[in-house]
């Protein structure tokens, strides 16, 4: 049976639609479930085997981004979310999703102290959103990076830069959760060029990048030179950019 | 009670730290800045109930929170506090209101509420004139309110004060009657300046003439009575130039159906039918935007605005509101479309110009700076569009400073929607009116009616609105995702300009009829006139035929999805618009009269031909230091600081970025591919060229046309799948001579839409974009802009694995120029580096053209094309240095034996002629593709090296220029590095 994902959607988080697809294309089953009708049926969380909050803007980013959409989840799922985690099952939080995965304390969540905030997501060193396509490196074992070593993938966020107080980074840094790093160049002025975390178990997996727009071999930056490039080599052109692979590795943990 | 929690950063603010830097600007002596985030309750609360807010606003990790204390730090000598006005929409605020709500569960109610304000502790010695100078500039007195304390008040007052900035209207709702019965003289007077008050004051421009005056005294003399206020209001909505595009409707000259009629639309219908089955169009003029089909599952929407008058004001209010606003555009195209890309453009005047000029004769109010009204308004569409989720890929910047009077801010929508979900709306009699979003408040009185009439001081404040992108998120997602495919409406449409007067009366043409109960239109404070809550312009807000036996699932759907949904009435035959406030009946007007009762006011042109002075530019052997020049001009230069900001990668559907090739450079084309499953895409573009209008604007329209289309065939779309939109921005144009200029610019999108066969679905006019003001010495001014057109292209790609960038790809590739080179620079931007205009604009081949483009499109199928970009402002010379840098790679090319004819070599290298693209072949593909493009004109001129240098030789094969990359990167992205 193909893995089933939950996708959030709601008060403006905004790549539902697209990280749903990425996870089909990837051998997955996705639904994409509106937080108030989550919260009407809780249940229904068991149905799935991977959650997936996507990109956004949730409440416009007011009072921090992240923070309120964090809010409403610990408010009213609190505890379906905490037996979500206790299960051999995998989350993904996604730029958005990411900033109310921090919020909401399920990364690092040192010590498995669940639920309480540890790390920040500050605004970028220039203050402003940025867009963009950066090289990253893989930094820890988890399963949604599982044979990535290198990996391009664009951001577009104004609050990316990672913070947390230096006992806290020592710890993550020990506990080896830090999971992608800039290479070569930092757009944001993130500590140690972190991109992305995960818990301890390495299940939960916070990352500022869009893997979903790095799906197909057109949304690269490059791709009408590499066409043009395999076309004098006459060789086929590929269909799929390098993103997929963390949606692949995703599903494929539960098969 | 009201209570303030205040919540600072432990930890080094990057935006404190960019005030910081902003303020070091105004005054050297500020040493630091600390920035605290405010958060006014005005509600009696429990201490552990604001403890536990004020918890769930802070973050724990770097923040923290006072309650009801003022907070410290370690040096500061003020405190400047900046909120804002009583009813400006106030984003943060409801995010913080919601917040209480869901976490304490408790409801806000009377004259309870949540405002947010930031608050600046300054570490300078600075005295109280300085750091009022400072907080003045800190704000836009339209929108927002400062105070400031010295650090010895503030502690003695154990901080700031405690402020909820309420509205407070003391109406009495009451409904004037107004005495039309009067000398022409205070007819035109009220038409012109609104009607009285009883103070005296008058209530904001009608934009209505004394020939619509009189109409209007007309209609309700034989009704046997006086219209009330309502009635007058409404009827300036719909009569307005802004809704009813009164100088594009008119006759002018022999023209008896107007410029619209006989240009515009005759050229689409013309079009069309002799397109046959291959015109795409689906719906041309008639709905919110354009729609053409996008593939057999698919049809793709375009819409593009304006929101100049109010950017003027408030460029991020203005800005904001604009982009979210034609996103309803496309919410409300059909029975709603997907936004998915959003497009704009900006026209300023140089942003390094100071501002001297007033809004009134006593200097009191000054126009923005350029800078400000750059920054605000590049803000205003980021928030806009990056709030939304939609993508931001295409745009321009231009500049010129007869913009500083009024900018123009152009703001567009492309939006998908599924052919199965496509109907012919149609709101039917006892269908419900249902407004769903947003709440009315004051803001956008008389918007409509403003932006038909020149900036002056007159001008109405409460015209300035701010935008709420995630009201709006909520809002689109619902109706588009979930509420359309469950066919809960009959008809849905935009509250633009006018509001619901214009929307409810515009559906009601369905039905022909309907009855609004004014008093159920929910409000953001209570006191508001029957008039206002009518035309008010409040944002974020759909209006919906809901069917009485849908309703309650319809209502359920948007409950659920917290958006507000509210019954304001019925939809009917009767004919007439009717509108009650507590059962009382306050406006009955007939549909006809409403909607076409206004009179035709015939206009006559007057001829203008302007000469200019011929330009004296002595030749030059080397050109180094004039490309480089070039490259750094305004319109020519690196706009990558918008690039980089507008999210361009959500959605997942780019294709052509932005910024092209390795080198990042901003091409002039973006295409996005919207449906996974499809491989078809679709691309956008624009042409616009203001600097040819005093000149000739027959050519300068010739040549926006031309553009846009030859900068989508570029990227390798086919001529036969490119549409049209036109948006005319024009000055004064009840002058005959501007309308001279008008109509020649109409005759143009005629002649050449038919050449190209490329119809128009879609446009948008503003008439009257002039600034009517004072000088620094009390003088008075008029600054008008420049006419400008702006013509937005979109095609559809059949093939994306077709599409071609401008980046050059490899060394050794052969390097051609498709196209004539003449002498044509008048208005170009190498005379306006040399401070000229010139005579000769470029004249457009559109046969030729056409021909070229049709070949060109064959060899990009052939993929025989490895880059292509369009030749446009700045001629080959700017157009060799952006496809170098593209693709990081040098070229070596010389100018002898051009197509066409030039004697010059800075004329060959910057001319402005129509119809090139210069292009980049792999050399195998050589013989293949000059026999493709056999019938036009081409010639290989050089080709790409390996080495990082732009070599060009003249036509005596002496090197003109011999520049460094790396050099010309340098200056090309120079000019806004700092923005």
């Amino acid at each position: 049976m193909k893995p089933k994902v939950l996708v959030l959607s709601g008060y403006g988080l905004n790549c539902e639609d697209e990280t749903k697809y990425a996870f089909e294309l990837a051998g997955g089953t996705g639904q994409i479930v509106h937080i108030n009708d989550l919260i009407k049926n809780k249940n229904i969380i068991n149905n799935f085997q991977i959650m997936a909050i996507p990109g956004g803007f949730a409440y416009g980013d007011d009072t921090g981004s992240g923070n309120a959409y964090g809010l409403k989840l610990r408010n009213h799922l609190w505890e379906d979310i905490s037996k979500f985690i206790l299960k051999d099952k995998l989350i993904i939080g996604i730029c958005n999703g990411f900033q109310v995965l921090v919020n909401l304390g399920l990364v690092p969540a040192l010590n498995k102290k669940y639920g309480e905030r540890q790390v920040a997501l500050l605004p970028n060193e220039s203050a402003r959103y940025i867009t963009g396509w950066f090289d990253l490196k893989v930094e820890n074992d988890t399963p949604w990076l599982t044979g990535i070593k290198k990996i391009s993938l664009p951001i577009a966020h104004g609050e990316g830069k990672f913070f947390a107080s230096d006992k806290i980074l020592k710890q993550i840094n020990n506990k080896n959760l830090i999971a992608l790093k800039y290479d070569k160049v930092n757009p944001t002025g993130t500590i140690q060029n972190i991109a992305g975390i995960t818990d301890e178990s390495k299940k939960i997996f916070g990352l500022m990048p869009h893997p979903e727009r790095a799906m197909f071999f057109t949304q690269l930056p490059n791709w009408t030179y590499i066409k043009e490039k395999y076309l004098r080599e006459r060789k086929l052109l590929p269909k799929f950019g390098p993103g997929l692979q963390i949606f692949k590795n995703g599903v494929n943990y539960f098969k | 009670m009201i209570n303030r929690i205040e919540i600072i950063s432990r930890i080094p603010d990057t935006r404190a730290e960019l005030k910081k830097n902003q303020l070091h600007h105004i005054n050297k002596s500020i040493e630091e800045v600390f920035l605290v985030d405010v958060y006014t309750i005005k509600k009696n609360l429990k201490l552990d109930q604001l403890e536990q807010i004020a918890s769930s606003l802070t973050n724990p990790v770097y923040q923290n929170f006072k309650i009801n204390q003022p907070t410290l730090v370690k040096k500061f000598f003020w405190g400047i506090e900046i909120g804002f006005l009583p009813g400006v929409t106030d984003n943060i605020a409801s995010t913080v209101k919601e917040i209480i709500k869901d976490q304490l569960k408790i409801e806000f109610t009377g004259d309870e509420g949540v405002f947010s304000s930031q608050l600046l502790l300054i570490n300078g010695r600075l005295n109280e004139k300085q750091i009022e100078k400072i907080a003045l500039g800190l704000i836009n007195p339209l929108i927002q309110r400062v105070y400031y304390k010295s650090q010895e008040n503030y502690l003695k007052d154990k901080g700031m004060n405690k402020v909820a900035p309420q509205v407070n209207l003391s109406s009495d709702n009451k409904v004037d009657i107004i005495d039309l019965n009067i000398s022409d003289e205070e007819l035109t007077k009220i038409g012109k300046s609104g009607i009285k008050n009883k103070d005296g004051s008058s209530r904001g421009p009608l934009a209505l003439d004394l020939k619509y005056m009189k109409e209007i005294q007309k209609y309700f003399n034989k009704l046997g009575r006086n219209p009330s206020d309502i009635e007058i209001e409404s009827i300036a909505q719909t009569w307005s130039e802004h809704c009813h595009h009164t100088i594009f409707a008119d006759p002018v000259d022999e023209i008896k159906d107007g410029l619209f009629n006989h240009f515009i639309k005759r050229a689409t219908v013309e079009i069309r039918k002799k397109k046959g089955k291959k015109d795409l169009c689906t719906s041309v003029f008639t709905d919110n935007s354009g729609g053409i089909k996008f593939d057999e599952n698919y049809i793709i929407s375009h819409k593009v605005e304006t929101h100049n008058s109010p950017s003027a004001l408030d460029p991020f209010g203005g800005a904001i509101t604009g982009i979210i606003g034609v996103n309803r555009d496309t919410i409300g195209f059909n029975m709603g479309a997907k936004p998915i890309s959003n497009y704009y453009g900006f026209c300023f005047a140089d942003p390094n110009l100071k501002p001297t000029l007033f809004r009134d004769k006593e200097k009191e109010q000054p126009l923005l700076s350029p800078r400000r009204i750059l920054d605000g308004v590049v803000a205003g569409v980021n928030s806009g569009g990056n709030c939304s989720g939609i993508p931001t890929p295409q745009g321009f910047l231009y500049f010129n400073n007869r913009y500083q009077g009024k900018p123009l801010v152009f703001v567009g929508t492309v939006g998908i929607l599924p052919v199965k979900s496509s109907v012919i709306k149609r709101a039917k009699p006892g269908d419900y009116i249902v407004v769903i979003g947003g709440r009315v408040g004051q803001d956008g009185i008389h918007g409509a009616t403003f932006s038909s009439e020149a900036l002056s001081s007159g001008s109405p404040a409460g015209a300035v609105q701010i935008g709420d992108p995630i009201t709006q998120k909520k809002l689109s997602d619902t109706v588009i995702k979930e509420a359309r495919n469950l066919h809960l409406y009959n008809s849905i449409t935009d509250n633009g300009a006018g509001g619901i007067s214009c929307s409810v009366a515009e559906m009601a043409k369905e039905s022909n009829g309907c009855l609004v109960n004014l008093e159920k239109v929910p409000l953001k404070y209570p006191g508001l006139e029957p008039w206002k809550i009518w035309i008010s312009e409040s944002q974020e807000r759909m209006t919906l035929a809901v069917p009485k036996n849908k309703w309650r699932k319809f209502s359920e759907l948007m409950i659920s999805r917290d958006v507000e949904a509210t019954i304001i009435g019925e939809f009917n035959d009767s004919n007439r618009c009717v509108v009650k406030y507590h059962k009382k009946i306050i406006m009955d007007i007939d549909m006809k009269f409403l909607h076409d009762g206004l009179p035709a006011r015939p206009m006559k042109t007057k001829l203008i031909k302007s000469t200019f002075k011929k330009p004296f530019i002595p030749k030059q052997n080397n050109l180094n230091d004039v490309l480089l020049s070039m490259m750094k001009q305004l319109n020519i230069a690196c706009f990558e600081f918008i690039s980089k900001q507008y999210d361009h990668e959500v959605q997942a559907n780019s294709v052509i970025k932005p910024l092209q090739g390795k080198g990042k450079v901003n091409g002039e084309t973006s295409v996005v591919k919207p449906i996974f499953e499809s491989s078809h895409a679709v691309a956008i573009s624009q042409g616009l060229y203001p600097s040819y209008s005093e000149i000739d604007c027959y050519q300068m329209a010739a040549a926006s046309i031309d553009t846009a289309v030859r900068n989508l065939v570029a990227a390798g779309v086919d001529i036969d799948k490119i549409y049209l939109l036109d948006n005319f921005c024009w000055c004064s144009s009840n002058d005959p001579q501007r309308l001279y200029q008008l109509k020649e610019a109409a005759q143009a999108c005629y002649d050449f839409a038919k050449i190209y066969e490329t119809p128009y679905i879609s446009g948008k006019d503003s008439m009257f974009n002039d600034f009517k003001g004072y000088d620094e010495k009390g003088n008075p001014v008029k600054i008008s802009v420049p006419p400008t057109l702006l013509i937005s292209s979109i095609g559809i790609i059949e093939d994306v694995v077709k599409t071609i960038s401008i980046d050059v790809k490899f060394p050794d590739d052969l390097v051609y120029i498709l196209g004539e080179t003449k002498e044509e620079l008048g208005g170009s931007e190498y005379f306006a580096l040399n401070k000229s205009i010139g005579n000769s604009i470029p004249k457009v081949q559109g046969q030729k053209n056409k021909k070229l483009y049709q070949s060109f499109y064959k060899a990009g199928q052939l993929q025989l094309i490895s880059s292509a970009i369009s030749i446009t402002r700045g001629g080959l010379g700017v157009a060799l240095v952006k496809t170098a840098l593209a693709g990081k790679l040098g070229i070596e090319v010389t100018l002898n034996d051009l197509p066409g004819k030039v004697s010059r070599n800075d004329f060959a290298l910057f001319s402005e002629s129509q119809g090139r693209i210069l292009v980049t072949i792999n050399p195998k593909n050589k013989t293949m593709f000059e026999k493709i493009m056999k019938r036009s004109q081409f010639k290989q001129i050089g080709f790409v090296t390996s080495n990082q240098e732009l070599i060009i030789k003249d036509f005596d094969k002496k090197t003109i220029v011999n520049l460094d990359l790396k050099n010309i990167e340098k200056n090309y992205k120079s000019t806004f590095k700092d923005f």
